[in-house]
């Protein structure tokens, strides 16, 4: 495995309190371009948390985020969407009363660039612009082989497709880098599989990565770093053979009978 | 001078705080604002009027026997509108729209039965007034405001110190564990709004009997009023809602007599905006946290 | 889910769909002249009309952003008592009035909209009642300016090319017929587009649509702003059609009965703001004897249709398959 040594996104020292609880403590990351970074943990170890210090739902107490090169944290959610980072919900927060191709054309909101004037006069930039956004929604829903739920509603589709529908208004943004907030989970071995080949997919198209996930599978196979988190505070990283076998992470989070599926796992990989 | 105002405002406080009340325990245990609790307010003042104008009962046992019909009403409108939008799970703005519909149907029945015009009430304690220093205090006055207190006293100790009151408070904090432990969730809802609509009579009856006049839309800017007390003192909290009360009853009174009558209405109106602009939690309410 | 596109329609191809229209034009040109209707019943065709574009933009705040509203009324007002001041004190034609009335009202929208943007749910519908009576309250107040309870007499009616409009002549219904038509197109391209979508998401899930990358605040006031100035257009047509305005014309009533159109019909569907406004507007007439129990329904149609199909008649989601613009390939779907 290469390593990739561009970093798009450069996590130092961050923390937040909320109250007297450290919610999350001096964590550091980064992730290079083209890498499929995992953030695993406990339950309520703090990773959501960190995603959403990452997407501007909460300010920091502390600590530097780099996205490309540049300060983010404290800036609004929407200039991170704008500057290229978007994100999926652990909760799947489609809009339901919204069509699938709706809600895909809803991620491009930020990069729609016609105004009020020309969408009540159907001004030429109106309708080129619309039709471009129109036809790039209906494609990106096929390169997901959604294209066939295009005029449903996201509470008529199987969980998987909804999952894959949100993943798909992620990159309607135009993001360079998604964070996806466990994606696999509700998903059977199957989907799970599908869902590793897309995500590696993903990679080929020029997505970078940064995935929270449960799925023990998952990660192993498909991480090309993994960086665990426990009560707010990273106690591990490295590649997924090193973690499997890091005796903190196991006592934390892998558990005892875990310990030997995962070193098979490892070896097979 | 001032302090003819405070008491005078301290007799339309409390009143106003014993209507709030009612919001702020529906609010409490649903995270609903009732807003058919104006109109019920009406209703109660109507029921009482009926039972002494159409029989030998007397102001006291009317306001007896309005207690328990509005009590049940609003036990009705819960059962029959309410409690089926919970079992759908519906959206809340669902219930919200509900009681205003419910808010609508109560007041304009009354306008059928009882006529649109202002009707006759009689004085409630009526024994003559006195001074104390340079305040004119009138007999109704404390008698309004003894039964008032004596009232949110008793609606605090039920809340507090009761079994029932101890199950309402669990439903408030957790509605969900609460049903877990073995409590039947809509019975505490229903005696809840039982509470709300018998306070409401009583107020609605004291009000009718101060100013000798009861009409069907009485409710709306009394209900509107009493929103506002509820709201400044966080809605939700038994203590906010009388505190507030207290509080729009003297805003009122002052503004009445330093600016004018036509504006003494919209002081309630100007404390709603500002609190909803500035605090929306209210005075004594804690803030919530969205969790992601 | 395949959706069928195949021409199960009659006015499916577009010349019949032309046809179709110029039809409906003409009869619509043609109903108040033709003696088939009287005087009255062009008048109630004229307040259906009038409720559909009230109720539009009710819908916009309410069927597609979500912002529950029942202070409408008070923009109605404001626009009203902008085109009747401005005749009143100024003199000046209809459709100037009109449109100050619009602008008007849009800028109070905005003032509403401003500090109630952070509210949730029922306390942003408490607000916007409280709005409401504040509106009537200052036009009951400020006598000097507004008449008070006195309010505006003997309002001119409007008048183009020197024809005065009348119910007589058809004229109160073409105007409110062209207005109604020129709101619709509005509203569909509003919803149609990125601002619908925007307003729609902050319908279904705000914080997902501000992670997403709308800015939630401004899109709320936004529609506040869009809303309130239809809903004065609207306002200042009706001054000037009943030729009479005091502080209780634009007042809760009107408020329920907007809102109850808009919860019928449908939220969020526009054929359905029509639907509603024609069943409401026109079974009172129907009912006239039933006229006492008017409120008493309204109200009851609030309660059952939230018991039974919150959605509204034609609410909800829709069977018809989405309509892309012309060109893009949809791979068969």
């Amino acid at each position: 495995m290469e390593t990739k040594q561009d970093p798009i996104l450069e996590v130092k020292n961050l923390s937040i309190q909320f109250g007297g609880l450290k919610a999350v403590d001096d964590v550091n990351f980064k992730v290079n371009r083209g890498e499929i970074v995992s953030i695993i943990g406990p339950n309520g170890a703090g990773k959501t948390t960190v995603f959403n210090m990452l997407t501007g739902v909460y300010q920091p107490t502390n600590g530097q985020i780099f996205f490309k090169g540049e300060e983010i944290q404290g800036k609004t959610p929407q200039n991170i969407v704008k500057a290229g980072m978007a994100r999926t919900f652990q909760n799947i927060r489609l809009f339901c009363d919204m069509r699938v191709i709706q809600n895909v054309l809803l991620g491009m909101h930020t990069n729609t660039d016609y105004n009020f004037f020309d969408l009540v006069f159907h001004t030429p930039k109106y309708r080129k612009l619309e039709r471009e956004k129109q036809q790039k929604a209906v494609d990106i829903l096929k390169f997901l082989d959604l294209d066939r739920y295009l005029h449903d509603y996201p509470t008529n589709l199987p969980y998987g497709d909804q999952r894959k529908v949100e993943i798909a208004r992620a990159i309607a943004t135009d993001a360079q880098l998604l964070l996806l907030d466990e994606p696999a989970a509700g998903m059977n071995p199957e989907e799970s599989e599908e869902l590793l080949s897309f995500i590696r997919s993903l990679v080929t198209k020029g997505f970078t990565i940064v995935l929270i996930e449960h799925d023990m599978n998952l990660v192993m196979n498909i991480s090309d770093r993994i960086y665990v988190i426990d009560h707010g505070r990273k106690i591990a990283e490295g590649l997924p053979q090193e973690i499997a076998t890091n005796k903190d992470v196991i006592v934390a989070y892998l558990g005892e009978e875990e310990e030997e599926d995962q070193l098979e796992e490892v070896e097979h990989a | 001078m001032i302090l003819q105002q405070v008491f005078d405002g301290l007799t339309l406080g409390i009143v106003y705080a014993l209507i709030a009340v009612g919001y702020s325990l529906v609010f409490g245990v649903l995270r609903l604002v009732n807003f058919a609790h104006g109109a019920t307010y009406a209703f109660g003042a109507h029921i009482a009027m009926v039972v002494v104008v159409s029989t030998n009962f007397g102001l006291f046992w009317a306001i007896i026997i309005s207690v328990i019909m509005t009590g049940l009403m609003t036990m009705f409108m819960d059962r029959i509108a309410l409690r089926p939008l919970r079992a759908k799970k519906s959206k809340g703005i669902s219930a919200l729209i509900t009681t205003i519909g419910c808010s609508y149907i109560i007041q304009n029945a009354l306008m059928i039965v009882f006529g649109s015009r202002s009707k006759w009430f009689p004085k409630i304690f009526d024994y003559g007034n006195f001074q104390i220093g340079n305040v004119l205090v009138k007999s109704t006055q404390v008698g309004i405001i003894t039964v008032s207190v004596v009232l949110l006293l008793l609606l605090t100790f039920i809340v507090q110190k009761t079994k029932i009151g101890l199950a309402m408070r669990a439903v408030q904090q957790n509605a969900k564990a609460a049903s877990l432990m073995g409590i039947d969730v809509n019975r505490v809802i229903s005696f809840t709004f039982f509470l709300g609509g018998a306070s409401a009579a009583v107020a609605g009856s004291l009000i009718s009997g101060y100013y000798q006049i009861v009409n069907p839309q009485m409710g709306f800017i009394a209900g509107l009023k009493a929103f506002s007390a509820a709201v400044l003192g966080g809605i939700g909290i038994l203590h906010g809602a009388v505190f507030g009360g207290l509080v729009v009853g003297l805003a009122e009174s002052f503004a009445a007599f330093y600016i004018g009558g036509g504006y003494r209405d919209a002081v309630a109106f100007i404390i709603l905006i500002v609190v909803l602009i500035f605090r929306p939690n209210g005075l004594f309410g804690k803030k919530v946290i969205e969790k992601v | 889910m395949k959706h069928n596109n195949a021409k199960k329609n009659l006015l499916d191809t577009k010349p019949k769909k032309i046809a179709a229209l110029v039809v409906m034009v003409a009869l619509v040109l043609y109903l108040p002249k033709s003696g088939l209707l009287s005087p009255y019943l062009v008048r109630i065709l004229t307040m259906i009309s009038l409720y559909s574009m009230l109720s539009l933009s009710l819908n916009l705040l309410t069927g597609f952003t979500g912002l529950v509203s029942i202070g409408h009324a008070g923009f109605c007002a404001v626009g009203g008592y902008t085109s009747a001041l401005m005749w009143q004190y100024l003199g000046l034609p209809w459709l100037v009035t009109a449109i100050c009335g619009m602008i008007m009202a849009g800028v109070v929208g905005l003032m509403l909209a401003a500090p109630t943007s952070r509210l949730s749910g029922s306390y942003l519908t408490i607000a916007t009642l409280g709005f409401g009576e504040i509106v009537k309250m200052i036009a009951l107040n400020w006598q000097s300016f507004t008449g008070g309870p006195l309010g505006v007499n003997h309002i001119e009616r409007p008048e183009f090319f020197g024809i005065t409009l009348t119910t007589f002549n058809g004229g109160f219904f073409y105007l409110s017929i062209i207005l109604t038509a020129l709101v619709t197109l509005f509203v569909y391209r509003i919803v149609n587009s990125k601002m619908g979508r925007a307003f729609m998401a902050i319908r279904d899930d705000s914080l997902a649509a501000t992670m997403m990358g709308v800015d939630v605040t401004a899109y709320k006031m936004k529609s506040f702003v869009i809303s309130a100035a239809i809903a004065g257009l609207g306002g200042a047509f009706y001054v000037h059609f009943v030729r009479f305005l005091d502080p209780n014309t634009f007042n809760f009533d009107i408020s329920i009965i907007i809102i109850s159109i808009v919860i019928l019909g449908g939220t969020g569907s526009i054929p359905g703001s029509f639907l509603g406004a024609a069943l409401l507007i026109s079974f009172p007439e129907i009912l006239r004897f039933a006229s006492e129990y008017r409120f008493i329904i309204y109200g009851l149609i609030l309660v059952l249709m939230m018991r039974f199909k919150p959605e509204g008649i034609l609410g909800g989601h829709s069977h018809r398959p989405f309509r892309l613009m012309k060109g893009v390939e949809s791979y068969g779907n």
